[in-house]
């Protein structure tokens, strides 16, 4: 259509650069929190996710073995560095090539591999690149091996350990049910009555309509802040107190206005022969209501049920007010940015795998619903 | 699993409650109080009709009076008192906060917030929509940068948290600083007055998708004659955008933005997870939050602050649409 004038290469080349540029841009950082909840907790502080694929050099130590054999004067103790459990535990993935080598915990890799380095007190050790070492001491080592600190190169290594620990420990499995708990009466109950609502504001005349549809539009932007002192204290006055009931009230509540206003939009632009013509036919509101115009506007219910879900799956303040702050009610969004940024700030995988279990169900319910989100966005906001 | 079941006992209860309210209520206005026979039919008809939608409307109207229209009183009253809820101090948080520079600060840094995020969300979701409205992959191009809008504020922080750490090996920041031979990482949360900058990017991050979708489908429905007409008086592609087509969908470019605003009022999430409010970054919803559970006259207060910035955006809002059912 922009191109009727003869197609113009050059911009069109502009274009899809500057459109992989952004969406680059805009990907960049979920998949370094999806790559990085794959590696462990080393490999993270050792090297950036985007040089994951490639193989990291770490620090580690170990100590040598201690049976020596009499060569002469001096003892020589030979072996493999990667047989001493302390070593191997850096390398989950297995042991790469060891690039240096040294003594002390402050120079570990004081001396290139392969070579043959005096240690101090006439002894020698070398520690080659596939781990084997030779050292040799003046004195009988007794039962205690050579501490040898290397550096060496450790593989690409992607594990789903940090999977296992967010979903089975820190409580974290019982924040993904909790959010559940929260999330699916908060999504259904609104729908009914909302519905019911926005039908009347449809289509039923009525004193104080227009009225009532201003009200609602001026609802949708209410601050929900004002709502969480007094609604707190009203749920606390009536015995509800901070619970799953008094947080599927408020959610239902404040989806509110949302639900009828989309709602009412799309059934307002139904066609007014069917609903006519079935009126003639003689069917009260009720009927009508259920079976022409509930079924006619599932995009818009859909659609709703939709916007709901991500915001009550998503919601970090409605949770921290309305739901008591013990572990057993915890919802994910409250455990991640209490719990874990708190007490477990450093632990980077952690960090990243939970949050990638709290996104993955909206993510999921996103990519699978597109279309019924656009629409209902469109309904909303376009006329 | 005993909340999971009180879950589904409450979606049972509650939808089965929901469907029976309106039937039950519904038979027992048609069969009982205004019967459709008897001398007065026509009379009991009407009446009923006229009594109808407000059995239709009473549940919602019910949880939006009171979630939504009684706070606005019961926070304003709230907090003409003190920390303790039997000590009135008139005015005196509201005067107590103006002169706080904490809340000065939070509400410089809102001013900016709902300046720069909707603005620069709008912007960017024009051009994207824009540029993609050709594309052949234009529509895996789009739902990618739509994706972030699933993502809950606290996730979005987190995956920024891997943006901005203060480390060259996690953070792509200073690892991009560490490439161009900077010696030290630096955190960018606790450089003063650009911190804020960089927390605004998420929002950004997220909004983005929400602004070119609504954006591209008003694109869409430009008339065709009026961009062909402008090609065959020799319009460049720039004229083309600006004077055009941006001109034409100018009503839903409001939209888009307003939105963008209220929201920008609401999120505390992002200040939350990533600085606590520290390092100058409060803005008013977290600032709220400081007070909440420890001072509800003050949290009340900030609370009614944040109603009376959104109040215009709420009146044009309803003149608009009011307009619109004209």
């Amino acid at each position: 259509m922009d191109n009727i004038a003869g197609t113009k290469s050059s911009l069109m080349w502009a274009t899809h650069l500057s459109v992989l540029f952004l969406v680059l841009l805009w990907l960049i950082p979920t998949i370094g929190l999806f790559v990085s909840s794959f590696r462990d907790r080393d490999q993270i502080s050792e090297s950036g996710w985007w040089e994951a694929p490639f193989a990291v050099e770490l620090t580690a130590r170990g100590r040598t073995a201690a049976d020596a054999v009499q060569d002469g004067d001096v003892y020589v103790i030979t072996g493999n560095i990667y047989d001493d459990p302390e070593a191997r535990s850096y390398f989950p993935g297995g042991g790469g090539e060891i690039v240096a080598f040294g003594t002390s915990g402050r120079a570990p890799g004081e001396f290139p591999a392969g070579e043959r380095v005096e240690i101090g007190d006439g002894e020698t050790l070398v520690v080659n690149t596939d781990g084997t070492y030779e050292w040799r001491t003046p004195e009988d080592p007794g039962d205690r091996g050579q501490r040898v600190y290397f550096a060496a190169e450790s593989p690409p290594n992607f594990t789903t350990e940090n999977y296992e620990q967010v979903l089975t420990a820190d409580n974290m499995d019982r924040a993904f049910i909790n959010t559940l708990t929260v999330t699916i009466p908060a999504t259904i109950i609104p729908i009914l009555v909302a519905a019911f609502a926005a039908y009347a504001l449809a289509w039923m005349d009525f004193p104080g309509r227009g009225v009532l549809i201003a009200v609602v539009v001026g609802l949708l932007v209410v601050p929900l802040q004002l709502a969480l002192v007094p609604m707190l204290n009203l749920h606390n006055s009536i015995g509800i107190g901070q619970s799953f009931i008094g947080i599927w009230f408020a959610h239902t509540a404040f989806g509110m206005p949302l639900a009828v206003y989309l709602l009412r939009n799309y059934m307002a632009g139904l066609p007014r022969d069917i609903i006519e013509s079935a009126k003639v036919d003689g069917a009260t509101d009720f009927e009508l209501f259920l079976r022409i115009v509930l079924p006619l506007s599932l995009p818009a219910l859909a659609a709703f049920s939709i916007f709901q879900f991500l915001w009550t799956w998503n919601d970090l303040l409605v949770a921290k007010v309305f739901l008591p702050s013990d572990d057993a009610s915890k919802v994910m969004t409250v455990k991640i940015a209490d719990d874990l940024l708190g007490s477990r700030g450093g632990d980077w995988g952690i960090l990243a795998t939970a949050a990638f279990v709290s996104i993955a169900v909206p993510l999921v319910v996103f990519f699978s619903m597109q279309r019924f989100l656009v629409r209902g966005l469109l309904a909303g906001s376009v006329k | 699993m005993p909340v999971i079941l009180q879950g589904l006992i409450t979606i049972l209860i509650g939808v089965g409650g929901c469907v029976g309210y309106f039937y039950l209520s519904n038979l027992i206005l048609d069969r009982f109080i205004f019967p459709a026979k008897g001398e007065n039919i026509g009379r009991n008809i009407n009446r009923a009709n006229a009594v109808r939608p407000w059995l239709f409307l009473f549940p919602a109207m019910f949880v939006l009076g009171l979630y939504l229209v009684y706070p606005v009183v019961g926070s304003f009253v709230r907090s003409l008192y003190g920390r303790n809820p039997n000590e009135f101090v008139g005015l005196g948080n509201y005067i107590s906060l103006f002169g706080s520079s904490d809340f000065q600060t939070s509400f410089f840094n809102n001013f900016l917030w709902v300046i720069i995020v909707p603005a620069a969300s709008t912007f960017i979701g024009l051009v994207v929509a824009q540029l993609t409205d050709n594309l052949s992959w234009g529509n895996l191009a789009k739902s990618l940068i739509f994706m972030p809008m699933a993502i809950s504020f606290v996730g979005a922080s987190l995956i920024w948290k891997f943006v901005y750490a203060n480390d060259a090996d996690i953070g792509l920041i200073n690892a991009i600083r560490a490439m161009l031979g900077f010696e030290n990482p630096i955190d960018v949360m606790q450089i003063p007055f650009w911190n804020n900058l960089f927390l605004m990017v998420i929002l950004i991050w997220i909004q983005t998708g929400f602004a070119m979708v609504i954006l591209s489908a008003a694109l869409r429905g430009i008339p065709e004659e009026t961009i062909e007409a402008a090609i065959l008086d020799g319009a460049n592609p720039w004229q083309l955008f600006f004077t055009i087509k941006v001109p034409q969908i100018m009503a839903t470019i409001v939209v888009v933005w307003t939105t963008i605003t209220i929201l920008v009022l609401k999120v505390f999430d992002i200040v939350y997870t990533m600085t606590g409010g520290n390092f100058g970054t409060e803005i008013l919803p977290s600032y709220m939050m400081d007070f909440m559970f420890r001072d509800d006259g003050r949290a009340t207060a900030i609370a009614f602050v944040i109603m009376i910035v959104v109040l215009p955006v709420m009146i044009w809002n309803i003149r608009e649409a009011r307009k619109e059912m004209r």
